[in-house]
């Protein structure tokens, strides 16, 4: 009978729950932590259906639409929410607390969505909801950051609705299933998913938001929104073949820009685009196989990929920069953060016996047994360059490389804990795969841990380790300097913009002369009609009344005639 | 024919509701002036307009979902006696009537007291009740000489109560004098054109002139009763030509009258046109002859635009409010000039709608009045701020005048515009939007001047007492809520549209539904 009761209403009751707790103690902390756990037994324990239909204005809105693609999916969400919460147990921001609870719940309220309509508004949800953790931040820099990503979200939100409307038009139903690309509706509907994914050329909003929210938003930030988008897709167009190619794209070009930046969040932003090719990959051979990979690729990534968030957050916490090149030296006084930061390395450069190995293997087979070779040996390069660029660059540069001579305190002991437990996480899910495989969409018959695969990845991985320091010691590898360095967003951001100016001069002038004009008839309309309408004029007046009787003689003869001719 | 001897079985007091309707407050009316006690008076006439508004809902639930009653007074059968006939049209119309009259009584109470000299006060509600008596029975009633009765009854009530406003500005008097001719000679149209009908056919029944109009179909005589009984109506409805009383009327009489006749008066009218035209006539003959096409859309959609120029240029909030209801008419009448079903609805519902969203917005004039003495944009500037209660009730109202999504106003504009598509009039629909960017124009003036003006320093502060502002939170939450919640006006004016298309009022199902005689 509970289920009935849609999981995200639980986030949102919490939320209002928050509200009326005191600011200070534990309780609200608490909630936080409690909300998650609560929502993921439930749904756990509610078994499989669909719950919570509801009929509005004649459409059928699904709400807890919960098979076993979307059952993964909000139980990493919950295991997010809980860890991200934990990481922020300090926080006394109700803002920053509200805004992830909102979050979080709009996430999954999106994912068990079962039509289009409902998870539209769950999308623009998650959109209102996350920029509150950017603003957070407080700072000028954030609140434009702020508002950039807010456009691009409902941006992308206003997309799905077109789509869907013309999906409504073409189909008669808004039942979110899986669609074939051909149409405008499902381009539009395509073309949303690709925004919230950051798919190549859509991507900027993710290194430009990520990096510039709180230590404890972006640790938020990096589960949902472009795993929500993985989702989407995976429902919606898995076996599209062009997923393919965007997804080989996607995790071969943000591993240069990543080399080259300097700030460690913003690496670990591109990083993030990178594992989310991967997952992309997979949807696009929509194999069940395939599907399992994304799927338990997501899982894995959250929570390796929180876990980097986390470490160097941590030390953005401590130190008040994460910048690469002021770091440097902190595993004297971080021992422990160091240790968990070198096991999410581990994990996302895909080490055997870490959660990344076990994961990404499956969508790499697929992609060799459908035939992609090329695609294959785009992945496999790409996976070298996260061992490159996550794997060693982050632990490396933060805690190791040249002393940057600071002494930071450890991080705070709820850190530790959040950070422990996820670290604890990664190692499982790589020596227990199966516990894993178990809660996937489809059922799996996979042994990660075969001769080929462990040798052919740590060859992979010792090579590019390898390549790594060669290319350190000769002064190859591109210094940790402060700089900007430019992704496709400047041609929006800058080259647009100055283009514009120039046209925008030509078209103020036709414009001014256009205005003058028109302001001068209107005006002169506006004179005309006030001194017919006006107060004083012919149609406000008060008549005498033999006129108005009058008034009513004309009326009557015009009505007779016309009954009369009728 | 019903001549048919009819037993005498029900004797319940449910089977008697159509009758207690009018009589509870028509009988309230004699009784205030025997007391003569100012003290009882209120009191008197609140509990009669309570009673009446009860019996409405009761009157209302049982007819939405189709069917009617009918009623015999005094046990004589239709067509020979009066029969007041209910069905979801009218019950709708003694809901919004008996609803505004039960919230605008408190109103009064308060208002009428600083408007309204204390020696005037019984006689005042005792016209008061007449006025409601009045638009009741010209609702309720069956009976075409019946309406003339209760309209003349309702009309000269309102001409005194329109004269109250004498001790505020002498203007009343004048405006109640413009009122009384023009008034009269609608009436006087009206009852010629009902002459002509009944000496053509020989009864004054509706249904039965309806029997017998089908029968003999349209002759000279039946078409001329027609043209007088539109024009006769239009009067009193303010169609464009013949609005020329209603500014000064509703602008000097006393706030509360206002309030009272701007939200239930013109809509009475409205009804007992919509009566006649598919009731009495048929759609076929109203069709036949025209005049909605060539009389009724074009000076409709003239008052939309004319009357809301009018009020964008306006300097007085109440007088603005006043050319906003006649642009507003124009649309009820385009509604019934769609000839379908939605247009019909659209009118219907707007009746219902337009009729609460102008009851705030008069209740808020009054209250402004209360405080500054007048309702020039001048006085009133920054009021919003000092008085947020009040300010917050026009907000909402204004909102529902517009017709912005979620507000009352929105349910009614959509009907008409879907309407108009329906009939392949999409210039109308563009019109019907168009005309709403005015009202825009004149709300957002008065939302500039209330809120974005600078108060004076010796602005008055605090919004009115109780009495006033609980009616106006009540209507504008009514603005809210029936513009998310449809089904109650939706449902019953959706019914009522398809009756009164089918034209089918005829006498054949009446016999078995005809209740009781009174006294036997």
């Amino acid at each position: 009978m509970i289920s009935v009761i849609p999981t995200a209403f639980l986030f949102f009751a919490a939320a209002l729950v928050l509200l009326a707790l005191p600011k200070k103690g534990i309780l609200r902390p608490l909630l936080l932590l409690a909300t998650p756990i609560i929502a993921a037994a439930w749904v756990w324990n509610s078994g499989l259906g669909n719950f919570a239909q509801i009929e509005f204005f004649g459409l059928e809105l699904e709400f807890m639409r919960l098979d076993r693609l979307s059952r993964v999916f909000v139980m990493v969400f919950c295991l997010a929410a809980f860890l991200g919460n934990l990481y922020a147990w300090h926080v006394r921001d109700t803002v920053q607390q509200v805004a992830a609870l909102l979050y979080a719940g709009s996430a999954i309220g999106a994912v068990l969505a079962g039509d289009m309509i409902t998870l539209f508004f769950y999308w623009e949800g998650t959109a209102i909801a996350s920029v509150f953790l950017i603003w957070a931040r407080g700072t000028e820099g954030a609140y434009w950051t702020g508002m950039r990503y807010l456009i691009i979200q409902i941006g992308s939100g206003v997309i799905l609705l077109a789509g869907v409307v013309l999906w409504y038009h073409d189909t008669g139903s808004i039942a979110f299933e899986r669609m074939t690309l051909g149409s405008l509706a499902t381009w539009l509907i395509f073309l949303s998913f690709g925004i919230k994914c950051a798919f190549p050329l859509l991507h900027n909003w993710l290194q430009d938001s990520y990096p510039a929210a709180t230590v404890t938003g972006t640790v938020i930030l990096s589960a949902f929104t472009t795993k929500l988008a993985v989702y989407a897709l995976a429902r919606g167009f898995a076996g599209t073949e062009i997923l393919i190619y965007i997804g080989t794209v996607m995790t071969l070009f943000p591993i240069f820009f990543a080399e080259i930046e300097n700030d460690l969040r913003r690496v670990l932003a591109y990083s993030l685009n990178n594992q989310l090719g991967f997952m992309v990959v997979g949807i696009g051979i929509g194999t069940e196989m395939a599907l399992n990979g994304t799927a338990s690729h997501a899982f894995a990534h959250i929570l390796y990929k929180a876990l980097l968030f986390m470490s160097v957050g941590a030390v953005l916490f401590r130190t008040g920069t994460s910048k690469a090149s002021e770091l440097g030296g902190l595993y004297r006084t971080m021992p422990l953060t160091a240790t968990f930061c070198l096991v999410g390395a581990a994990s996302i450069s895909a080490f055997p016996l870490f959660s990344g190995f076990v994961t990404k293997s499956l969508i790499l087979d697929q992609a060799a047994g459908a035939h992609y070779e090329l695609v294959w040996l785009a992945l496999v390069f790409a996976s070298a360059g996260v061992l490159s660029h996550s794997g060693i660059k982050i632990p490396f540069f933060t805690f190791f490389a040249h002393d940057s001579g600071k002494r930071p305190a450890e991080a705070p002991t709820h850190m530790l804990w959040a950070m422990g437990i996820t670290a604890f996480l990664c190692i499982f899910i790589g020596v227990f795969p199966d516990t894993l495989y178990a809660i996937l969409p489809y059922d799996v018959d996979y042994a990660p841990y075969t001769v080929g695969h462990v040798v052919g990845q740590l060859q992979l991985l010792l090579f590019a380790l390898l390549a790594f320091v060669v290319v350190y010691r000769t002064g190859i590898h591109p210094p940790e300097v402060r700089q900007i360095n430019l992704d496709f967003d400047w041609t929006y951001r800058k080259a647009a913009p100055s283009v514009i100016r120039v046209v925008a001069a030509f078209v103020a002038h036709v414009y001014g002369g256009i205005l003058t004009f028109l302001t001068n008839r209107v005006n002169n309309t506006m004179n005309r009609l006030y001194r017919s309408h006006g107060p004083e004029g012919r149609m406000a007046r008060n008549w005498p009344t033999g006129a108005m009787v009058l008034s009513i003689a004309l009326l009557l003869g015009a009505t007779l005639l016309v009954n009369f001719a009728g | 024919m019903a001549t048919a001897e009819v037993e005498h079985t029900a004797r319940t007091l449910a089977d008697h509701l159509p009758v207690l309707q009018i009589l509870v407050p028509f009988v309230a009316a004699p009784l205030i002036v025997l007391f003569g006690n100012r003290a009882l008076a209120w009191p008197l006439a609140f509990i009669a307009s309570a009673i009446a508004f009860v019996i409405s809902c009761l009157l209302l639930a049982q007819v939405i979902d189709g069917g009617f009653i009918s009623y015999a007074i005094g046990g004589w059968a239709p067509p020979l006696g009066i029969e007041y006939r209910v069905d979801a049209t009218n019950a709708l119309l003694l809901f919004l009537i008996s609803g505004i009259s039960t919230v605008a009584l408190p109103y009064a109470f308060t208002s009428i007291r600083s408007e309204v000299p204390k020696r005037n006060h019984t006689l005042f509600y005792a016209c008061y009740m007449l006025c409601f008596t009045g638009l009741l029975g010209v609702v309720i009633t069956g009976d075409a000489f019946n309406v003339f009765v209760f309209l003349e009854i309702s009309s000269l009530s309102t001409y005194v109560l329109v004269a109250q406003g004498a001790g505020r500005d002498k203007r009343a008097l004048t405006a109640a004098y413009d009122y009384l001719i023009m008034g009269t000679i609608g009436a006087t149209f009206f009852v010629i054109g009902l002459g002509m009908l009944y000496m053509s056919t020989g009864t004054l029944n509706m249904a039965d002139l309806a029997d017998r109009i089908a029968d003999q179909g349209g002759n000279r005589t039946i078409r001329a009763a027609f043209a007088f009984i539109v024009v006769g109506m239009g009067l009193k409805v303010a169609l464009m030509p013949l609005h020329l009383w209603l500014p000064n009327a509703y602008t000097f009489a006393p706030s509360a009258v206002t309030v009272f006749l701007a939200a239930t008066s013109t809509k009475a009218a409205v009804y007992v046109l919509l009566r006649f035209m598919f009731s009495v006539y048929q759609p076929p003959f109203v069709f036949e002859v025209n005049t909605l096409y060539f009389i009724f859309i074009p000076f409709a959609l003239l008052a939309m635009f004319v009357a809301s120029f009018v009020a964008v240029f306006q300097s007085d909030f109440k007088r603005m409010l006043a050319y906003s209801s006649i642009a507003q008419i124009g649309y009820m009448l385009l509604g019934i000039a769609m000839l379908n079903t939605s247009g019909l609805t659209a009118t219907v519902v707007h009746m219902f709608n337009h009729g609460i969203t102008k009851g705030v917005l008069f209740m808020g004039v009054g209250a402004l009045v209360l405080r500054a003495g007048s309702s020039f944009y001048d006085s009133i500037a920054g009021l919003g701020r000092r008085m947020p209660l009040t300010g917050a009730a026009i907000v909402v109202g204004g909102l529902s005048l517009i017709g912005v999504p979620g507000t009352a106003g929105f349910v009614s504009k959509w009907m008409l515009v879907q309407a108009a598509f329906e009939n392949g009039f999409w210039w109308i629909a563009i019109l019907v939007v168009l005309s709403s960017l005015l009202a825009v124009a004149y709300v957002w003036r008065v939302f500039e001047v209330i809120y974005l003006k600078e108060p004076a320093a010796d602005a008055p502060r605090g919004d009115p007492p109780l009495p006033m502002l609980i009616p106006m939170l009540i209507l504008a939450g009514a603005c809210l809520w029936f513009g998310i919640d449809t089904q109650l006006t939706i449902g019953a004016a959706h019914t009522a549209a398809e009756s009164l298309l089918e034209g089918s009022f005829g006498m054949a199902p009446s016999a078995a539904a005809v209740t009781e005689t009174l006294g036997h």
